[in-house]
């Protein structure tokens, strides 16, 4: 299982819970199988044309997996997933 | 045995290594450490370029602190090579293992025109206000200096920007400009420290100058009562250090960035959202810009503002404070910056975590120096409008 950090804007989709977790040899597949639990997080983890969501970036452990192998991006088992969204608020 | 002054040298000398000053100016920016060993005045009138000053008489107490390394190469002098000498044969006692004194000192170093420089000192208030900084080695009286010289400009006194104008203040950056078009309202106190009940209505920036002449006079403020626009951020934004963002939106955020790569400053970046805090560093062409990370902001459900979500109020404390520290380390040179690097903070963990940053070889923003990105009016897409020539 691999634990999945969650940013507060996307807890709404959680029932509030901070970290999930899910099972998955790659982290496309990971995000399939959160998907099928919480559809409209599922949502935010695709994009239309099946590629990186455009939105948040996704880190496994501290490397940004747009530079690892996207999706196809292994899951060791100890590794947790962060998803980060950008965040504008300062005042 | 009593001894005489010319003995006590002639036995220091005796046990000691000394080499000359040509020797020394070969070493100058090898890892040397070079000790001027004269006292204040004597050092103030004129000292080897990048010499550290510890008198004479706190060597002993103070070597320890600002040297702590005992393998580290030493080479000491004073005015005429006596002193440097007692002093060498004292650090060798100490355990020092690699100390040298040059022979002739400071005078001889001069008359052979051997390069010098007036260092740049503190006046005797300064010299008390920021003594708990000049104490530290990673800063000292030369630290200050650049600190007093340094110009950093603020995006936003409000809730990031409050704590760091505050601490870049209290720290005596020289200049410090202030960005925001807004007015005190009692909603923002509960966050943004500038301010206070008797300002409500009065601009933020007149504001913010208010509290910070009165926390340190040697702070010069630059006030910018108007909104950070395409026509008038490059004016706005040349000319300082470092630009610290303490915005409240993306359009702001991506122009800056833009701003940022045509002018190549360096900027500390903040953001907040409830209980969460992100900060990094994006230096020009050296780490990743915003647009690296990303690419287009989110849309509005996926973002919403403080005004609209809420925050608390030390969060912006904290992030701000870090924004301060970023400044402070780049401007001294000093430290790991978060360059290529984004800290994230859950204030309701307690949790600190770093990820790593990538600059994208195909960002459209950073992808060519040469060719920075068009100084545009973003709407809540910010899409970027393509490049131009590199002017500045």
């Amino acid at each position: 299982m691999t634990t999945i950090n969650l940013p507060t804007i996307l807890r709404q989709h959680t029932g509030g819970a901070k970290k999930i977790t899910a099972s998955g040899r790659t982290v496309g597949e990971v995000f399939a199988a959160i998907g099928s639990e919480y559809p409209k997080l599922g949502e935010q983890l695709t994009s239309p044309d099946g590629g990186l969501p455009i939105f948040v970036n996704v880190f496994l452990d501290d490397e940004d997996i747009r530079y690892l192998d996207g999706l196809d991006t292994v899951v060791d088992e100890n590794a947790d997933i962060t998803i980060l969204p950008a965040v504008a608020g300062g005042r | 045995m009593a001894m005489t002054y010319q003995e006590m040298i002639a036995l220091a000398k005796a046990e000691i290594r000394e080499i000359d000053p040509a020797t020394l100016e070969r070493r100058i920016g090898d890892g040397t450490a070079i000790v001027d060993c004269r006292e204040a005045d004597e050092f103030e009138q004129g000292a080897i370029r990048g010499a550290r000053l510890i008198p004479r008489g706190l060597l002993e107490s103070n070597i320890a602190m600002q040297i702590p390394d005992r393998s580290t190469p030493i080479a000491i002098y004073c005015a005429a090579g006596a002193r440097s000498a007692l002093a060498a044969k004292v650090l060798q006692d100490m355990g020092y293992t690699d100390v040298v004194s040059m022979a002739g000192g400071f005078g001889r170093w001069k008359s052979e025109g051997r390069d010098w420089a007036e260092p740049v000192t503190l006046t005797k208030e300064q010299k008390i206000r920021y003594s708990r900084h000049t104490l530290l080695p990673e800063v000292g009286e030369a630290g200050q200096a650049k600190l007093l010289d340094a110009k950093v400009l603020l995006i936003g006194a409000g809730g990031l920007g409050s704590p760091a104008a505050l601490y870049l203040a209290a720290a005596g950056v020289g200049v410090l400009g202030i960005v925001d078009f807004d007015v005190v309202d009692s909603s923002n106190l509960q966050r943004q420290i500038l301010h206070n009940v008797d300002r409500i209505g009065m601009p933020k920036v007149e504001s913010a100058r208010e509290t910070l002449i009165a926390l340190n006079p040697d702070v010069k403020i630059r006030m910018h009562n108007t909104r950070l626009s395409a026509g008038n951020i490059l004016e706005i934004m040349s000319g300082y250090d470092v630009v610290v963002d303490g915005g409240d939106n993306f359009p702001t955020r991506y122009l800056i960035n833009d701003a940022s790569l045509h002018l190549e400053i360096p900027v500390v970046h903040g953001a907040i959202f409830r209980f969460e805090g992100q900060a990094s560093v994006f230096h020009p062409y050296e780490g990743p810009c915003y647009r690296c990370l990303f690419p287009q902001p989110p849309p509005p459900e996926l973002a919403p503002s403080c005004a609209e979500a809420g925050v608390l109020g030390v969060l912006p404390g904290i992030v701000g404070s870090i924004e301060a520290m970023e400044a402070i380390k780049l401007i001294l040179g000093i430290g790991e910056p978060l360059v290529g690097k984004l800290l994230t903070y859950d204030a309701l963990e307690q949790e600190f975590r770093q990820l790593k940053l990538r600059r994208n070889p195909e960002c459209p923003a950073c992808g060519d120096r040469e060719q920075p990105p068009a100084i545009v009016e973003y709407d809540d897409l910010c899409m970027p409008a393509g490049t131009v020539a590199r002017t500045t």
